[in-house]
């Protein structure tokens, strides 16, 4: 037993080194120079849905609030940003900000009456609102309708991008390890426990509602300024699913379980490309085996941890494991 | 220190309170008993606002609470263990503990209640880092206790502490419910096992079909040959 569960620690500790490898290797990489382009546009993709799955994961891995809207915040802040870009000329990250600010705002407009909703109700009804706001997109004449929005100077870079994301994922475990972090986990765990502790369960509810709607509207506005181009097709309801599966594939409550998730299956149906027709089969049939066999996710709610790390160069781990 | 004055509560088109009255005065054990369906547990979660009543008042420490949220009663001292426990299953029972002090922030006394805590309930400082969703009933009913305990608490509302529990350690758990008030928190009590909650009670309300129908200090009720034949099993 003892011998199982220092192998699982030293695991944790080499994926955790193998990632930060892998990140030196990708950078060094893109600031040579000598990344085809091809690499470059999936990398950008990786780092825009990893802050769509941590914001996501956020709301509904954190406070366990089921939403499956995700992506009408994402588009709110793509429209929002691109606009402001192409009518006021303003600087990238002025419009990445407001796009995340307009996309927060309305998450607190549409999460004070939602958020009285629970489970399945609450699915339905931001499922609703993202087909709502991908409607609306869709008829107005500032956004150019179903044809798209085109002429978004394309200013995003792949490092602006790996820098929001990191940015993210800073923001989300000071958040997880504050008081307010404390606050978001007992709701998910028992709401009435959580008020009867003098938790102001409403509040923290808008509160991951509007914060998650935040960093969704800013990885909106990168993803339209790499883009250069915008329609509502871009955020539809199976946009939202896509970054859902990323959550709980990754296991919900853990960061780091959602950025692994959200690389590997941001990359994993490219790399399936040789198998052409048969490639979105293979990707499908991966999902299920996941689920079958860690149905609480890649990381269930546990988080990879530096410590380990260390430990495994000052000489293996202990057998202080949490599970 | 808490009188509830002519409650009036519905659940839609049903009326589960038709004017309840009684009052709780500091220091005491007060008990509400009553079969099931009687409006008890209705009454504490209205008056720690988790419902909303639709007439009467709510007056603590002489304020009155009607338009109070939930979340707010627990800084005037206000503190519910809700029916079933609601541990958070997820967390150690220490975790669980530091959140029942979530609102206050002097560390110093925080620190001195854990021990307090601890005293009372040796048991969760053995297992202060499991999981609260792996303790048993029992041990669940004490961290709920523990928890709320740790919010200090001075009108503690207990709802239902021996619901599932063996008879030995609900014996347990109203001493320690006598310790508590012991030293100083006043406790309105809400039970099934109207046996146990006598016993320990200085005063108590029989309720029925969500009013008032009888009430007397403890001894009186359990010597009361309609309570007997009807709570009290002869």
């Amino acid at each position: 037993m003892a011998q199982q569960s220092k192998e699982k620690i030293n695991w944790d500790g080499y994926l955790t080194l193998a990632g930060a490898i892998l990140l030196v290797l990708v950078n060094v990489l893109l600031i040579s120079g000598k990344m085809p382009a091809y690499y470059r546009g999936i990398l950008g993709f990786v780092g825009i849905n990893i802050i769509l799955a941590v914001s996501l994961n956020l709301i509904n891995g954190i406070t366990g609030q089921f939403s499956l809207g995700h992506a009408g915040f994402m588009a709110i802040g793509a429209y929002v940003s691109a606009l402001i870009s192409i009518h006021l000329k303003w600087p990238l990250y002025l419009a990445l900000i407001c796009g995340g600010l307009a996309a927060a705002f309305l998450g607190i407009v549409i999460g004070l009456p939602t958020l009285r909703l629970k489970g399945d109700y609450l699915a339905i009804a931001t499922l609703g609102m993202g087909e709502i706001i991908r409607v609306v997109l869709l008829n107005l004449d500032i956004t150019k309708g179903a044809r798209g929005l085109t002429g978004i100077p394309r200013t995003t870079s792949i490092y602006l991008v790996e820098l929001v994301a990191f940015i993210t994922i800073i923001f989300m475990v000071n958040l997880m390890r504050s008081t307010h972090g404390r606050a978001l986990l007992s709701i998910r765990e028992d709401e009435i426990a959580a008020e009867a502790m003098g938790i102001n369960v409403t509040y923290y509810k808008v509160f991951a509602f509007a914060a998650g709607a935040f960093f969704a509207g800013v990885a909106g506005g990168l993803f339209a300024h790499l883009m250069g181009y915008i329609a509502p097709k871009n955020f539809d309801f199976m946009r939202s699913i896509e970054i859902l599966v990323m959550v709980v594939l990754g296991g919900l409550g853990s960061i780091t379980g959602s950025v692994i998730a959200t690389i590997v299956l941001t990359i994993l149906p490219e790399a399936l490309r040789g198998f052409a027709e048969y490639r979105m089969v293979l990707y499908s049939a991966l999902l299920i085996v996941i689920m079958l066999f860690r149905p609480q996710g890649l990381m269930g709610t546990r988080e990879l941890q530096i410590e380990e790390v260390r430990k495994i160069f000052s000489g293996g781990g202990d057998k202080d494991a949490r599970d | 220190m808490l009188e509830v004055k002519n409650l009036h509560v519905y659940y839609g088109q049903i009326h589960a309170l038709k004017g309840v009255t009684f009052a709780v005065k500091k220091g005491e054990i007060v008990t509400l008993i009553g079969g099931n369906g009687a409006g008890k547990t209705t009454t504490l979660k209205t008056i720690s606002r988790l419902l909303p009543s639709k007439e009467g008042e709510i007056v603590y420490k002489g304020e009155n609470i009607n338009g109070v949220k939930a979340h707010d009663l627990v800084k005037k001292g206000l503190i519910q263990v809700p029916e079933g426990r609601h541990v958070f299953p997820l967390m150690t029972v220490q975790e669980n503990l530091d959140l029942g002090a979530y609102t206050r922030r002097n560390k110093k006394e925080i620190g001195q209640d854990l021990e307090k805590v601890f005293t009372l309930f040796p048991r969760l400082k053995e297992r202060r880092n499991q999981l609260a969703g792996t303790l048993s009933g029992g041990e669940q009913q004490m961290l709920a206790m523990g928890r709320a305990l740790m919010a200090r608490p001075e009108l503690l509302l207990l709802d239902e502490p021996s619901m599932g529990l063996a008879p030995l350690l609900v014996r347990e758990i109203f001493g320690i419910v006598t310790e508590i008030n012991k030293t100083g928190v006043t406790i309105l009590l809400v039970e099934q096992n109207a046996n146990m909650a006598l016993s320990i009670a200085d005063r108590g309300y029989v309720i029925e079909t969500g009013r008032v129908v009888l009430e007397g200090d403890a001894q009186s009720l359990a010597a009361n040959e309609d309570v007997k034949k009807a709570y009290l099993g002869g």
